[in-house]
């Protein structure tokens, strides 16, 4: 045996048993993935919402207290978390609030309050929607972090088989040219056509998404990094002193952060003592204004019994890894028709994962009935 | 290795690469184009993309035709 088919031999059983492992959670993940390219198309269709008053251009906004203050009222006893300016409809601000400052805010209720008159539209309960149920099997199958590490893992295998897929492609390909489709075949050898032919196609765009999905599951523990990094050397001389006892205004705060860091916008504003806050501060969280710096957030710690700018840094470049994994990953950064290229591009690889799947099928049977194939190293036996 | 009688030579492995290189080229630069800006930015994405979709479909018909 030469070195060379030694070699190809271990890439084979790489891309073998890497897609083995992973095919059925990636089938999972492409089926969920396809309707939350769309998550807010669907939620428009099925869900009826008050709609905010529709006001002339450049109508002054509510005070964001007022807007605090009408959010909670249906909610007494309850506490504000986040404080989120609506991405897709500006007339809109949505509250995020909890039972207690420390309740876990994946629990959180989001209370939709009109952002210029500052008046309660609603508040309507997701979790029994489609869309949210796909979002919970798609990011961690119901199962917590645990579940997002291990879909992660499988995120990493499928990176794996796309990398030995190329690798194995070559000797598949030797004697055919680039995009032959041989229909006059059995269907295994038309079936690995395709395969290699949506496999190859799609190289790029499959370890894109793997990889960024891969990193967003990580994002628990890049904020875990944060918290315990760069945000609590910002607020290092705050350590040991009680939480105030009153709070600032939350206006405030917002316009003591945009003065602070011209040229950005708030994007979101965490209240003293949640997940994105110290218990002294307000950390109003601004983002730029092109598709890129919209996703790149900057914190701006506001003391939240003096109102006074603490300290204002850029993230660190694991929580920019994150931002900038985010849009890749969703498809959601160029307008609707990039959206559909993402769903074509998806049920793309749902055909790759499924041709594979019949292929390590077929060669299984052939195999177990030929019993030692000298040639399975090389796998694209078929090919000829 | 011989030369075995078949109907196409053997291939190099730069003529095997050579059109996934440029589409894997393609394709990157589709995915950070709609990240830079809006509009024309947005227009290049979107062409790039559909590059690959466009040559599966039609690999697929022109395979399909070939046989009828």
């Amino acid at each position: 045996m030469t070195a060379g088919t030694k070699s190809l031999r271990r890439w084979s059983w790489v891309h073998k048993w890497s897609s083995i492992v992973c095919t059925v959670f990636m089938l999972m993940l492409c089926i969920t993935g396809l309707p939350l390219i769309f998550h807010d198309e669907i939620d428009d269709l099925l869900h009826e919402s008050v709609k905010a008053a529709d006001v002339p251009a450049g109508t002054p906004m509510a005070d964001l207290d007022r807007i605090v203050a009408s959010g909670l009222a249906p909610f007494p006893g309850q506490v504000p978390h986040f404080l989120i300016w609506d991405r897709d409809d500006p007339n809109a601000m949505l509250l995020s609030i909890g039972k207690t400052i420390d309740a876990n805010p994946v629990d959180n209720r989001i209370v939709r309050v009109d952002a210029h008159t500052g008046s309660y539209l609603d508040s309507p309960d997701v979790t029994g929607r489609f869309t949210y149920i796909m979002l919970k099997l798609h990011t961690d199958m119901f199962a917590g972090l645990p579940g997002k590490l291990f879909l992660g893992l499988m995120g990493i295998l499928f990176c794996t088989a796309i990398i030995s897929g190329i690798v194995v492609y070559a000797p598949s390909m030797r004697k055919l040219k680039f995009g032959s489709y041989r229909s006059d075949r059995p269907r295994i050898v038309r079936w690995l056509d395709v395969h290699n032919l949506a496999g190859i196609l799609l190289v790029v765009w499959t370890l894109v998404v793997g990889f960024t999905g891969v990193i967003n599951t990580w994002a628990d523990l890049v904020l875990k990094m944060w918290q315990y990094g760069q945000l609590a050397e910002m607020t290092m001389q705050y350590r040991d002193r009680p939480p105030p006892a009153h709070l600032t205004s939350v206006q405030n705060a917002s316009d003591v952060a945009s003065r602070a860091v011209p040229g950005m916008t708030p994007s979101f504003i965490a209240f003293p003592g949640t997940i994105f806050s110290s218990k002294s501060h307000y950390t109003v969280f601004l983002r730029g204004n092109t598709p890129v710096t919209s996703r790149l957030l900057k914190p701006a710690l506001i003391d939240a019994e003096t109102g006074k700018l603490t300290d204002t840094r850029d993230m660190p470049w694991y929580v920019t890894a994150l931002f900038l994994s985010q849009p890749l990953h969703f498809g959601d950064y160029g307008g609707m028709p990039l959206k559909i290229i993402w769903a074509v591009l998806d049920v793309l690889t749902i055909v790759v994962l499924w041709t594979g799947l019949y292929l390590w099928l077929r060669r299984r049977k052939t195999s177990s009935a030929v019993a030692p194939a000298t040639t399975r190293a090389a796998q694209p036996a078929v090919t000829t | 290795m011989t030369m075995t009688t078949s109907r196409r030579p053997r291939q190099s492995l730069r003529q095997i690469f050579l059109a996934p290189a440029i589409i894997g080229v393609l394709s990157g630069v589709g995915l950070i184009a709609a990240l830079v800006g809006d509009g024309v930015w947005d227009g290049l994405s979107w062409v790039t993309l559909l590059v690959p979709i466009v040559l599966y479909a039609g690999f697929l018909a022109v395979g399909r035709r070939r046989r009828a």
